[in-house]
């Protein structure tokens, strides 16, 4: 509740990280979503995530547009600046915000109806640009905040809690991420924080653009039997299809695996992620595959959950646009304004 | 015979050039315009094209004009009809005496041309199917041979045109000869077979000085590289795709740096205008310096944006060459009908600054000022161009930088600042300017960071809905425009000779048009004292013009009257003071209409005119 302040006591014993913050250090304000809301899990995850991979917080800008999910950035990273921008136009407010200073972190903040219905647009052409940023949707088919409507990811046929039924085809983001060109794809379960904070390091990680669907089920409106983004749905439809471990450049390997279980992908920064396979032919860098398995399996009624896709050489949009490795923001004068003497050239050319 | 005398007059007439869109004629059209000039003339030229890619008509007008109007003036003497589609209108729209050159190849009825009029044939597709075999060839010489036809007849100094030709085709060298070739081919013909020169004569002058020819979009961009920004993301649109482009080719040459050869600006071709202006807001929230260009139709996609940049109090800066709406409207034609949608953009209460420049050289100036406003302010700034200055060549005086000019960045709070223990309310209003100090992201690790948000917030940036801080902040949103009126350029005022109760307000590419129309006023003894504004919110220097006179016409280029609507609005006077002298059928404003209009006005007042002194 916004009105309760958060007491800014800590335990003197809280681990602390590399650069000396704990665990409370990437909390924001108190939340004001409903008791038992998956969004609240998936800021937990973040938090943890940003923890420990011992990022600066006031290093990360943090991007949402509007609704339930959008809300969630005051809940965690309180010393990092936050912008809560309008519906379905996070990507935009984050690529121009990632062009002005390519050194932050720039993690975006969306859900289902900002980002598949007004902002489908946007979610498209920003992961098809490569920007680099950690794009998470929390996903729970309904717009909570007008309560209950359903939403595009809604599933054909899954009831409301008023009792319609869905007509529409369900729009799945991960697959069209995958189909846009995302260097980095995963889903992944609000309930499941084992697989979701690795999932959430490695994103960060990655160069370009990382992609996260994580259904969270919505406690008020669609929870319910009949509902197919419900807490009980999404645990008996679970189908991973693999195991994260990820570790940060800095650390070294010591988890011994059995040969042929694992997989490990080491990205750009030097950070190694280890995958301990579950669904045996799953493979990690075949996007085509990738989208067919999530065909297939979605027709059997299964989320496929786990990373989806990592790309091998991703690159971002700086490098398409071949950017300066100075972020834009902090080019003075003397770099930008080329001055009278070009310019009495440029008048002579008009002459 | 003609019935009227044929038109005699040196350096002072109209050309026009009826085409068929995508046949080439543009550059050899334009050609004309750049030959003139070097002979020192004044000329204004205009593009008169379609929203289509071929085949249907388009003009090129050349107004020559040793007395330096240059606006349009309306009418023609001397038409080149190359278009049988618009033929009898372009005969049509020839003035009494006037010329006209078609192309005589197939014999046309007396019946279509008039009697009023020198008609001057010439056999140009068959000396063009004579001389090529090439259909490409045949019809793209066409337009050089008519050129040269034109040098004959106007008196004009061939060399010029040839040195032009070498300059076009500079790299491409094999082009120059058969161009050169082409022009004589029509000179040779001219001087053989038709009475050169005819009335309307071209004589070296001394005029253009060192002016610059350049279209307003380009100059535009130009201030914008000036001006410091880096990021532009934009959505294709006439008439404004080609401010986009040209920042695109002048960043390409002024902005590449030469040690790693990479580019110190990102330029993003957006999905749509919503995109575009969120770009830009996220790229100026984060301290880079970001513009958009746009027309009307973009304007109003923006609209829900542009109020979070209001609110949230982020710096932006849109270029809107506007162009003739509602709707998708009259896409390639000019109007000044946007001034009431971006000046009150977006929901709620809003109100936003707008810059009016009349020209290229002012097109570069306010676009690199209005960098500076926008970081000032932290709020949008709209710098409203038209078709007609944007797309158009004009003859503008030279741009110019100092050299010792510091952007102004505006109230940023800096880590050492927030390290000192400087106190940080991202819309805490420290010194009754209404500008509070922002952070950019990423300054500080424990200071200064903020939430940036649509919804109402406290001064501390803490969201809240109680009625007494939304109150607050509205207040001192009002407080922050009011600061802006004496930081935006300030209204331009000439009096007349004598002492009038009349008085003209006007703005943007209206200027060249007024500035002739006066004379032609005061010829009929009437004298009028003008403003032109240059930007809203409006200084307080207008408040008191239209106070100091009985009545101020408003020369304007839309339907609506829309910025006598802004005044009235924003100065609270009385409408019967302002007169609405509207423009909006698509054409450039011209002298002849606002003399005219204004004229009528003053009879109807009843004003005598004042004897003229000779």
């Amino acid at each position: 509740m916004t009105y309760l302040a958060k007491p800014k006591f800590q335990h003197p014993d809280l681990p602390k990280n590399e650069f000396g913050y704990t665990h409370r250090d990437y909390e924001g304000t108190v939340s004001t979503l409903c008791a038992g809301c998956g969004h609240d899990s998936i800021t937990a995850a973040i938090i943890q995530a940003c923890f420990e991979l011992s990022i600066e917080p006031h290093r990360v800008a943090k991007i949402s547009g509007i609704g339930c999910s959008s809300k969630t950035p005051t809940y965690f990273l309180g010393n990092s600046h936050g912008f809560n921008s309008v519906h379905g136009r996070m990507p935009s407010v984050l690529t121009g915000a990632n062009l002005a200073n390519r050194d932050l972190i720039y993690l975006g903040v969306s859900g289902d109806g900002d980002s598949a219905s007004i902002g489908l647009g946007q979610f498209a052409h920003s992961i098809r640009r490569g920007v680099n940023m950690t794009y998470i949707v929390e996903n729970n088919g309904v717009y909570g905040l007008t309560k209950g409507q359903f939403s595009a990811t809604a599933d054909r046929g899954s009831k409301s809690k008023r009792g319609f039924i869905n007509t529409d085809n369900s729009i799945d983001l991960a697959a069209l991420a995958l189909q846009l060109g995302a260097g980095f794809v995963a889903r992944s379960f609000s309930g499941d924080k084992q697989q979701l904070v690795p999932i959430i390091k490695a994103a960060i990680a990655h160069k370009g653009a990382a992609f996260i669907d994580i259904i969270s089920p919505c406690v008020a409106f669609n929870n319910h039997a009949g509902s197919t983004k419900s807490f009980d749905f999404v645990r008996e439809h679970n189908e991973a299809v693999n195991r994260l471990d990820f570790m940060s450049s800095r650390m070294p390997i010591e988890v011994q695996y059995e040969p042929g279980t694992v997989e490990v992908v080491e990205q750009h920064d030097g950070s190694k992620l280890t995958l301990r396979k579950l669904a045996a032919d799953y493979e990690l860098h075949d996007r085509a595959a990738a989208q067919g398995f999530l065909q297939q399996q979605a027709a059997k009624g299964q989320i496929v959950t786990g990373l989806l896709y990592v790309e091998r050489e991703a690159e971002d949009l700086h490098a398409h646009l071949h950017t300066v490795d100075a972020p834009l923001n902090t080019l003075s004068e003397k770099e930008l304004c080329p001055g009278q003497a070009a310019l009495e050239k440029f008048n002579a050319s008009l002459r | 015979m003609p019935t009227a005398t044929p038109i005699s007059r040196v350096n002072d007439f109209v050309v026009r050039f009826a085409n068929v869109n995508g046949s080439g004629s543009a550059s050899a059209n334009e050609m004309f315009a750049r030959a003139v000039l070097r002979m020192g003339i004044p000329a204004a030229p205009r593009n008169i094209f379609p929203s289509n890619i071929q085949g249907l008509p388009t003009w090129y007008e050349v107004r020559v004009t040793e007395a330096n109007h240059l606006g349009a003036r309306g009418g023609t003497d001397l038409i080149v009809a190359m278009n049988p589609q618009t033929f009898d209108k372009d005969i049509a729209g020839i003035e009494p005496g006037g010329y006209l050159l078609y192309d005589s190849t197939k014999p046309l009825p007396a019946s279509k041309f008039r009697q009023d009029i020198t008609v001057i044939g010439v056999p140009l597709t068959a000396i063009c199917n004579r001389e090529y075999t090439d259909p490409r060839q045949r019809q793209l010489f066409k337009n050089i041979i008519y050129i040269g036809v034109l040098t004959a007849l106007l008196e004009m100094d061939v060399k010029v045109v040839e040195q032009l030709i070498g300059e076009q085709y500079k790299g491409k060298e094999k082009l120059i000869e058969p161009n050169i070739k082409a022009l004589h081919i029509g000179r040779d013909y001219a001087t053989l077979n038709l009475a050169c020169p005819i009335g309307l004569r071209l004589k070296k002058s001394s005029k253009v000085g060192d002016r610059i020819f350049i279209e307003g979009n380009s100059a535009a961009a130009l201030g914008a590289v000036y001006g410091g920004a880096t990021v532009c993301a934009w959505y294709p649109i006439t008439p404004s795709s080609g401010l986009a482009d040209a920042f695109t080719q002048h960043c390409a040459r002024l902005r590449v740096d030469k040690t790693s050869e990479r580019a110190k600006y990102a330029i993003i071709q957006a999905e749509d205008e919503l995109a575009s202006i969120g770009i830009v807001i996220g790229a100026s929230w984060n301290g880079a310096r970001a513009f958009t260009a746009t027309s009307g139709p973009g304007i109003s996609l923006m609209q829900e944006f542009i109020g979070l940049a209001y609110f949230a109090e982020i710096p932006a800066v849109i270029f809107d060459v506007q162009r003739a709406g509602p709707s998708t409207g009259m896409p390639t034609r000019t109007q000044q009908c946007d001034i009431i949608s971006c000046a009150y953009a977006s929901h709620g209460d809003t109100k936003h600054v707008l810059l009016f420049p009349e020209d290229p050289a002012e097109s570069f100036d306010f676009s690199a000022q209005a960098f500076d406003l926008a970081d000032r302010l932290q709020t949008p700034i709209f710098v409203m161009l038209d078709l007609d200055i944007g797309m158009n060549h004009h003859l503008s005086r030279p741009l110019t930088w100092d050299d010792s000019r510091k952007y102004d960045r505006g109230k940023v709070m800096t880590a050492e600042e927030l390290e000192a223990g400087k106190e940080f309310g991202r819309y805490l209003d420290v010194d009754g300017d209404g500008i509070t100090y922002r952070t950019y992201p990423g300054t500080h690790p424990t200071k200064g960071s903020f939430f940036t948000r649509g919804t109402s917030r406290d001064r501390y940036a803490k969201y809240t809905e109680e009625g007494a801080p939304y109150v607050d902040n509205m207040q001192r949103l009002v407080r922050k425009f009011d600061t802006a009126k004496d930081l935006v350029p300030r209204p331009l005022l000439a009096n007349a000779d004598k002492p009038t109760k009349y008085g003209v307000i006007y703005y943007g590419s209206t200027a060249p048009a007024m500035d002739e129309a006066i004379h032609m006023i005061e010829a009929h003894g009437h004298a009028l004292d003008r403003m032109r504004i240059r930007a809203f919110p409006f200084h307080s220097s207008v408040n008191s013009f239209v106070a100091d006179h009985d009545f101020v016409f408003v020369v304007e280029q839309n339907r609506d009257a829309q910025l006598r609507s802004l005044i009235v609005n924003e100065c609270g006077i009385d409408p019967v003071r302002l007169v609405p002298i509207p423009h909006y059928d698509g054409t450039p404003i011209t002298a002849r209409f606002i003399a005219k209009a204004i004229g009528e006005h003053l009879d109807k007042l009843k004003v005598t005119p004042m004897k003229v002194s000779s």
